[in-house]
């Protein structure tokens, strides 16, 4: 763990970028927690009065049709952001890290099931799946988690089947067979701990597709509905009055989504240059 | 060269095999009964099931099953409730739009992606190395609607330097002769220079957005396939025999270091096919994305189903081009096929 | 280039070489102080394990080092002409057509997804050894003169359809196709199998022999280069440690280091059994407080003398020893 610690340090002082994620990535933590104690106002209270307000000291972030605060709003939908992408990605790490490493471990026909399935979603432009089942399974919020998950399964799949594969024959997994533990033990408790790191990597790079993905979903209307408060539909509601003029209703929550999306792609790259400097590009 | 196209086809059956169960499953899973919906809100309990019959929904499922393979052969996708017109044709008259965009995106994306990742390489650690990297991490990281609507904004509304994203041809311009249904084409062959300027200025926006969120995976490949071809030994050969830098870095790095950015061509028409949806819904370009989209709003499924299938079959053959593409520039997998 | 190549003409005359690496665990000074010349028709052998210096003594004078790698001080004479003073368009002028390099590993020192015959080609055209047009002619005739059977089919080869020898006599012929006047072969039988080594090593020999090349052989075998070699520079760690006429060399080495090497190659004289290996390894040469004899970490006949600059010492008919105490 020591000079993984110190491994970090080093490609922190390398890549100072790295180091600015971390604290927007605790900010926004700190957001989806505390969002809704901090708003300033009620995200759901319409005010016709105070309807299309421009940005100002009361309402920073200006006020929508509805005269709801934007600020608000946008900082409410951290935690419902945030919570699609962290279920779905980890609905696909356990659906994909569990096939994978099976596929791997085991070879044969579990290998061929499984690369079959991947394959076929892979199949598909993965956004265009996503949309198809959502609209299949219903229009809920637990769809988009559920269709995030899968189109991103394929990649976990695929890492924890290759990352198994090296690994079967390894000495300590020998060592864990022949002290009599039975295959799955073998695989659930020594092989799948063993690619955890990698996962890992996969998994903060996966965040911020996620993020996108579930924001784009909602963009066209699937999933959340308003007027639940969530960036992707926010920005929906925006785009019908950036023609004419009013501009803020979808610039802040897009932006806080844009800052969101970076923030993760950001933390995967210097996650992955601290686990596994391999993988740099 | 047939024995190539041959191979590469086979590899692609398993995939059209795979999207057709998919998409059938996706059908049958459609929320609530189908039937119910395709008889209308004010139907009977008789009439619901009359259509059940009618459909075929009281059939065991694998006799469904081929029901719909023969749907498709027949290349019936069903009826759309809101216009009643066959989802077929319905597709076939947008896809033009949606492929004109789509294409125009993919261009603009490879013609600033390779040359840029092409000089991070070669200068690596300088300015344009940085700019590189900034970039390609900036532009997935971009949500493709909110760069569409932003650009709208600045370019339309701010400055008016763009039309009204309204669609592809601005209301008082008539669309030019239908040839390949390219606006950019058609108004080109038939010197219909207004029209093509005007299709031109309406395409540029939408274009650019997703040309943005697709050139990062591109610029990121060449740059790292660059560099690892700039490092190998017949690069070295050619400098020792004294070979210009022009010819090193094009005629002997470059056309090594394409070959894995043509294999990144798969996932850049993933993303862009989705990135599409989502730019004709901010343009209103009257593409097959929009059109799902709006059948989504009024739950008119056909067409959604319609489209899914109709982007992942383009996706397969698309994937299949750029395989034989990639055989066709590399001498190792032509000559081995 | 056309006069009658004679006796004690350096081709090239290296002076004073340090080449150093910027790294990020430290300064590797890579080279240190190297001299030695070639003669016209002359074929020298520079000797030593890997790490030694040798590849990178021939990428300097090529000037095709890594970015990393800095020429601090020496000249490189060439032709009249400091190769290392040049600037990259003169010397690129110079590479190919005055001076060629082979590299080792054929099937990757070639371009992968180019026709055999268009990169012989190239170099013919870039140096005005033809045109556009008859390249590909002249291409073909370069492959009949490295003995590649069937050349004309050969020429639209991709590397990968050839064998490892097939491979290193196309880079033989890019090398030789505008009759340079030095050919630096960096060893060129790596990686090929025995009966093919004496083959491509035969041919190097006689076509350089042919043209009055003066020949650069880098090797670590140093049979092969007694064998081949009309002088052998030995280099160690950067440094040359002795230089002498391959007979004189093996009829007795002065310095304890080419001993070393000498008693550890089987040859003749030596069986297996008695082969030594040499104790100790290359000394770290990013350690700021190197000895000035790089060797005297290993050397059983070390004296505090050692500690002092080497000196050049002429021990023979051009045999030279960087040594206090040579044997």
């Amino acid at each position: 763990m020591l000079p993984l610690l110190r491994h970090a340090r080093y490609v922190l002082s390398e890549n100072p970028v790295t180091g600015i994620a971390f604290g927007l990535f605790a900010l926004f933590l700190f957001a989806a927690i505390l969002g809704p104690v901090l708003a300033p106002y009620n995200p759901m209270q319409s005010n016709a009065a105070m309807a299309l307000k421009p940005p100002s000291v009361a309402h920073w972030f200006g006020t929508d049709q509805l005269g709801r605060d934007i600020f608000s709003r946008v900082l409410v939908a951290t935690r419902l952001d945030l919570t699609i992408a962290f279920a779905s990605v980890i609905l696909a790490f356990f659906l994909g890290a569990l096939s994978g490493v099976a596929a791997g471990y085991f070879g044969g026909w579990t290998d061929r099931i499984v690369g079959r399935l991947a394959d076929t979603i892979m199949a598909f432009p993965l956004f265009v799946l996503a949309m198809g089942i959502v609209a299949a399974l219903g229009n809920e919020v637990i769809n988009i988690v559920i269709a995030t998950a899968i189109i991103n399964f394929p990649l976990y799949a695929r890492v924890a089947r290759a990352e198994a594969n090296v690994r079967r024959d390894a000495g300590f997994v020998e060592a864990a067979r022949l002290s009599g533990n039975g295959e799955t033990r073998v695989l659930l408790g020594h092989v799948l701990p063993n690619i955890m790191p990698i996962m890992m990597v996969q998994m903060s790079l996966t965040m911020g597709y996620a993020i996108l993905n579930a924001a784009g979903l909602s963009f066209i209307g699937l999933g959340v509905r308003p007027p639940a408060a969530e960036w992707g539909i926010m920005v929906a509601e925006g785009a019908n009055f950036i023609q004419s003029g009013e501009w803020w209703i979808a610039l802040f929550p897009g932006a806080t989504l844009m800052l969101a999306v970076f923030c993760f792609n950001l933390l995967g790259d210097g996650l992955r240059d601290i686990i596994d400097p391999r993988m740099r590009t | 060269m047939l024995n190539l196209l041959l191979s590469r086809l086979a590899t692609a059956i398993p995939s059209i095999v795979g999207v057709v169960i998919v998409t059938f499953i996706l059908t049958r899973m459609l929320p609530g009964d189908p039937a119910a919906y395709f008889a209308g809100l004010a139907a009977s309990p008789q009439a619901i099931a009359e259509i059940r019959t009618k459909l075929g929904l009281d059939k065991p499922l694998p006799e469904q099953f081929v029901a719909y393979i023969g749907d498709l052969l027949h290349g019936n996708l069903g009826n759309s409730l809101s216009t009643g017109q066959p989802v077929v044709t319905e597709i076939a008259t947008r896809l033009p739009a949606s492929a004109e965009l789509t294409l125009f995106a993919l261009i603009l994306a490879v013609a600033i992606a390779i040359p840029l990742g092409v000089l991070a390489a070669v200068k690596q650690g300088t300015w344009i190395d940085h700019t590189c990297r900034i970039v390609t991490t900036a532009g997935v990281s971009l949500p493709v609607f909110f760069t569409g609507l932003l650009f709208a904004y600045v370019f339309y509304y701010l400055l008016q330097w763009a039309p009204a994203p309204t669609g592809r041809l601005d209301v008082f311009l008539s669309a030019p002769t239908h040839i390949t249904g390219f606006y950019l084409i058609d108004s080109a062959l038939t010197g219909n220079l207004e029209a093509f300027w005007g299709a031109l200025s309406q395409l540029a926006l939408p274009a650019i957005s997703m040309a943005i969120f697709s050139l990062a995976p591109l610029a990121r490949m060449t740059r790292g396939s660059m560099l690892a071809v700039l490092g190998s030994d017949f690069i070295r050969t050619a400098r020792a025999s004294g070979l210009s830098p022009r010819t090193v870095v094009f005629t002997y790095a470059f056309r090594n270091a394409v070959l894995p950015v043509i294999t990144t061509l798969g996932m850049v028409f993933s993303f862009l096919l989705g990135a599409n949806v989502l730019i004709e819904t901010v343009f209103a370009w009257p593409g097959i994305g929009l059109y799902a989209v709006n059948a989504l709003i009024t739950s008119d499924y056909a067409p959604v189903q319609g489209f899914v299938l109709t982007m992942a079959v383009l996706y397969v053959v698309l994937n299949l081009t750029i395989d034989f593409l990639y055989g066709l520039v590399d001498p190792r997998v032509r000559l081995d096929s | 280039m056309t006069a009658v190549p004679a006796l004690s003409v350096p081709a090239l005359s290296v002076e004073d070489l340090s080449v150093e690496f910027r790294t990020r665990s430290g300064v590797v000074k890579v080279l240190e102080h190297v001299c030695f010349s070639v003669d016209k028709g002359e074929t020298v052998a520079l000797v030593g394990e890997s790490g030694s210096g040798k590849s990178v003594t021939a990428f300097a004078v090529m000037g095709i080092l890594d970015a990393a790698g800095k020429v601090t001080s020496g000249r490189a004479m060439f032709g009249g002409a400091d190769l290392l003073a040049l600037s990259e368009h003169d010397l690129a002028e110079q590479r190919g057509r005055e001076l060629s390099m082979i590299f080792q590993n054929p099937r990757t020192a070639l371009n992968p997804i180019r026709r055999v015959g268009r990169q012989i080609a190239d170099v013919l055209v870039r140096h005005g050894g033809a045109t556009r047009n008859d390249a590909p002619r002249a291409a073909i005739e370069m492959l009949k003169k490295v003995r590649i059977p069937d050349p004309e089919r050969r020429a639209e080869a991709y590397p990968f359809e050839l064998s490892g020898g097939m491979c290193q006599r196309i880079m033989i012929a890019i090398a030789l196709a505008c009759r340079p006047a030095l050919l630096i072969a960096d060893e060129p039988t790596t990686g090929l199998d025995v009966t093919t080594q004496a083959v491509i090593m035969d041919l190097i020999g006689e076509l350089a022999g042919e043209a009055g090349m003066a020949t650069i052989f880098i090797t670590h075998d140093l049979a092969l280069a007694a064998e081949y070699c009309d002088r052998i520079v030995v280099m160690h760690a950067g440094h040359i440690v002795e230089a002498a006429p391959g007979r004189d060399l093996f009829a007795y080495a002065r310095h304890p280091y080419s001993a070393k090497l000498l008693a550890a190659t089987p040859g003749e004289t030596v069986s297996l059994e008695q082969m030594a290996s040499i104790p100790g390894g290359l000394p770290d040469l990013r350690r700021a407080d190197l000895p000035a004899c790089r060797y005297s970490g290993r050397c059983e006949r070390r004296l505090d003398q050692c500690a002092q600059p080497l000196p050049q010492r002429t021990v023979g008919e051009r045999h030279v020893i960087a040594c206090w105490n040579p044997l």
